[in-house]
């Protein structure tokens, strides 16, 4: 079942056209995966999918109900079925890990205080640092703060959750606990997951479906095995992480010689 | 804990900007004689009121009883009207009483100071006061006395 | 027109538009912190953090200020005064100097320095760290949560900081001038009490600074909403706060004051 779909997606920053045509669906329950070159406008898609950037055209569909940031009511309903993880984790520096966990669920319920403290340790636990609760974001390792934020983003017990570029800069065992924490989540609470990433091996992983993203719209898409056995020269050179191939090594130039004979 | 200690904190912030507030009204400004209320009004007409402007202080005997609220020129004698209000606590003037311009030190800012008479009727809101002394000029002062030096 | 003619009045072309686009923004901006004034009411603890924050933190620094300046006031005044033998005087002209002009502009400044500069650098680098983002994707109105407290408490500081900053220096100059140079304690205030008038000198000059508070919280708030989000942006947006702050206090001042005092 289709639980989120963009249609015609067309997006451009100030000088420079990200997305023509764009068409990207995520069924329920699934891991999918987005990958592609830095700098091509993964994050964008997720910040588009949150209402916070808007489509220059095209139309994105959640849950049967279209997103649209200027209805901002029905915006922020929406967004609280929606949970993400930032790449720089974005915990609150002034509150302790538990009053990060906490945060999202004061904001939104009148809970009394014995419910929200035992919600916010369930949280803590299924990431496991229900120990770290009374430590500041500042005492967290890079791996600690992005489970912490993990356990924020599950909080309100979203329907889908949305990671963006959740293993840069993490040594190889925070990495393993973040890929194992994304599946579990993903199946134990039964949501749906969007992960956008330029990891492949991380990224194929865990991916029940992956977009391969760049030139404005999608490479390829298919389950891992699909994509690994295509023949199309560009999937081929970035499942493979070719430095040089249809994605040119040359960032666009004019030839050589004549920079050189014009000095 | 340190919640509550900012919070504290806040409180004395907040208690000392209106404390503040309070001082400068009370001991810096003017409050007092401003807010005691009941006043009557009278005027008087001067050839010349020198500096005298809104707001200067009428005075009894040196004492401050009242300001002048506003200056006009009356256009058929060509002299200055002074409106002031007078606290109604002293409204035993009696009716003949004098005003004149007088400057509070060598080069001070004028005031009206009030001279009682001996009238049994009192001066009361309205009332107009006859007997006036305009501001002293200097120039004019200066002039009469090169003058009187010239006739000897 | 040759060619760099042309690049010169594009320019100032662009940069008309930049800042036409800029104020708009800004005024919008304004116009929400205005929208969510309710959130004074309902969270009055978020006020009482910023309170504490952006005023209880600055009262030492204003306090110590306006103790030497009304020192300095007290010795030039006094210089200056005694050679009229007006020295009787030395009260008023302190306390009119203070409360009229040198009590709502410096300490605007210094609030400027000290406190709106680092809202303008607290809330650059919740930018930076994703953090507003974070807030807006759980569903958290950031100008209500974050913006709204802190300007607020910014315009409620500093007519308190001004009025402080006015006592303390009443009594600095009392103290060079009664206790050090020998006017007559009883002349000191008694010039003061009659010459100061409460609306036009003591009213006006809290008028003044409620305005300054106004701008310098509008300024700093907007300046780090809106900056780059990197550390050259914050950077830059942190002196903006500082200088454009500080002549927006200066011009505004002397509107102000030829609006309430020339009458």
């Amino acid at each position: 079942m289709t639980f989120l779909h963009l249609k015609d997606i067309e997006f451009s920053f100030p000088g420079k056209k990200l997305f023509e045509e764009l068409d990207l669906s995520v069924w329920k329950g699934q891991i999918t995966v987005i990958m592609g070159p830095s700098g091509c406008g993964k994050s964008s898609l997720l910040s588009m999918i949150g209402g916070r950037l808007v489509p220059s055209a095209g139309s994105i569909e959640f849950d049967g109900e279209l997103v649209k940031p200027a209805d901002k009511k029905k915006l922020y309903c929406q967004r609280r079925k929606m949970g993400m993880l930032f790449q720089s984790s974005a915990l609150l520096t002034d509150l302790s890990v538990f009053e990060n966990v906490a945060f999202p669920v004061r904001e939104h319920t009148d809970l009394p205080e014995d419910i929200i403290r035992l919600i916010v340790l369930i949280k803590l636990e299924m990431v496991g640092l229900r120990g770290a609760a009374n430590l500041m974001p500042s005492e967290l390792s890079g791996g600690m703060a992005r489970r912490v934020a993990l356990a924020r983003a599950i909080a309100l017990d979203p329907d889908l959750v949305m990671y963006d570029e959740p293993f840069t800069g993490l040594d190889p065992i925070s990495m393993g606990v973040i890929v194992k924490l994304i599946r579990e989540l993903n199946d134990a609470l039964n949501l749906t997951s969007i992960v956008v990433t330029h990891d492949i091996v991380e990224g194929c992983s865990i991916a029940d479906y992956i977009y391969i993203v760049g030139n404005r719209n999608l490479i390829g898409h298919g389950t891992v095995e699909q994509l690994t056995d295509s023949n199309d020269p560009l999937v081929k050179q970035f499942m493979a992480g070719l430095p040089d191939g249809p994605v040119a090594y040359h960032y666009p130039a004019s030839p050589f010689e004549n920079e050189l004979s014009r000095s | 804990m340190k919640t509550k200690l900012s919070e504290l904190f806040v409180g004395v912030f907040l208690l000392a900007g209106v404390v503040s507030v309070a001082f400068l009204a009370m001991n810096v400004g003017n409050l007092d004689s401003e807010s005691s209320g009941e006043s009557y009004r009278v005027s008087a007409s001067f050839d010349n009121i020198g500096g005298l402007n809104a707001k200067s202080p009428v005075t009894l005997a040196g004492v401050r009883i009242g300001r002048v609220t506003s200056i006009q020129v009356d256009r058929d004698r060509f002299n200055a009207v002074v409106n002031m209000t007078i606290s109604s606590a002293y409204n035993n003037l009696p009716l003949d009483t004098s005003a004149s311009i007088l400057t509070s030190g060598l080069l001070g800012s004028q005031y009206i100071g009030l001279d009682p008479g001996g009238d049994i009727e009192v001066l009361q809101e309205g009332s107009v006061i006859d007997i006036t002394q305009s501001a002293i000029v200097l120039e004019n002062l200066i002039s009469k006395f090169l003058f009187s030096q010239a006739e000897k | 027109m040759n060619w760099t003619g042309f690049i010169f009045v594009a320019s100032i072309g662009r940069w008309a538009i930049e800042l036409t686009h800029g104020l708009g923004r800004a005024g919008l901006f304004l116009g929400e912190v205005f929208l969510q004034f309710d959130v004074l009411f309902r969270r009055p603890r978020l006020l009482i953090q910023q309170l504490y924050s952006v005023g209880v933190l600055t009262v030492l620094i204003i306090i110590l200020s306006g103790f030497f300046v009304g020192m300095v006031l007290g010795l030039q005044g006094y210089n200056t005064l005694v050679g009229f033998g007006a020295e009787s005087s030395l009260g008023l002209a302190v306390a009119k100097l203070l409360t009229r002009e040198l009590g709502p502009v410096l300490t605007a400044l210094l609030f400027t320095g000290r406190a709106g500069s680092a809202l303008t650098a607290e809330i650059g680098l919740m930018k930076a760290t994703e953090q507003i983002a974070a807030l807006e994707m759980m569903a958290v109105n950031p100008v209500r949560r974050i913006i709204a407290s802190r300007f607020f408490a910014a315009v409620l500081s500093v007519p308190l900081l001004t009025a402080m900053f006015c006592v303390v220096g009443v009594f600095g100059g009392h103290l060079v001038g009664v206790e050090m140079l020998g006017v007559d304690n009883g002349v000191f205030w008694s010039s003061m009490q009659q010459g100061v008038d409460l609306y036009d000198d003591i009213f006006g000059g809290l008028i003044k600074s409620l305005v300054f508070g106004f701008f310098i919280g509008w300024i700093a708030l907007n300046q780090g909403y809106f900056c780059q989000p990197n550390s050259a942006g914050i950077s830059r947006a942190t002196t903006a706060t500082v200088v454009t702050s500080s002549l927006a206090v200066f011009s505004l001042n002397y509107c102000l004051t030829a609006l309430m005092f020339s009458a």
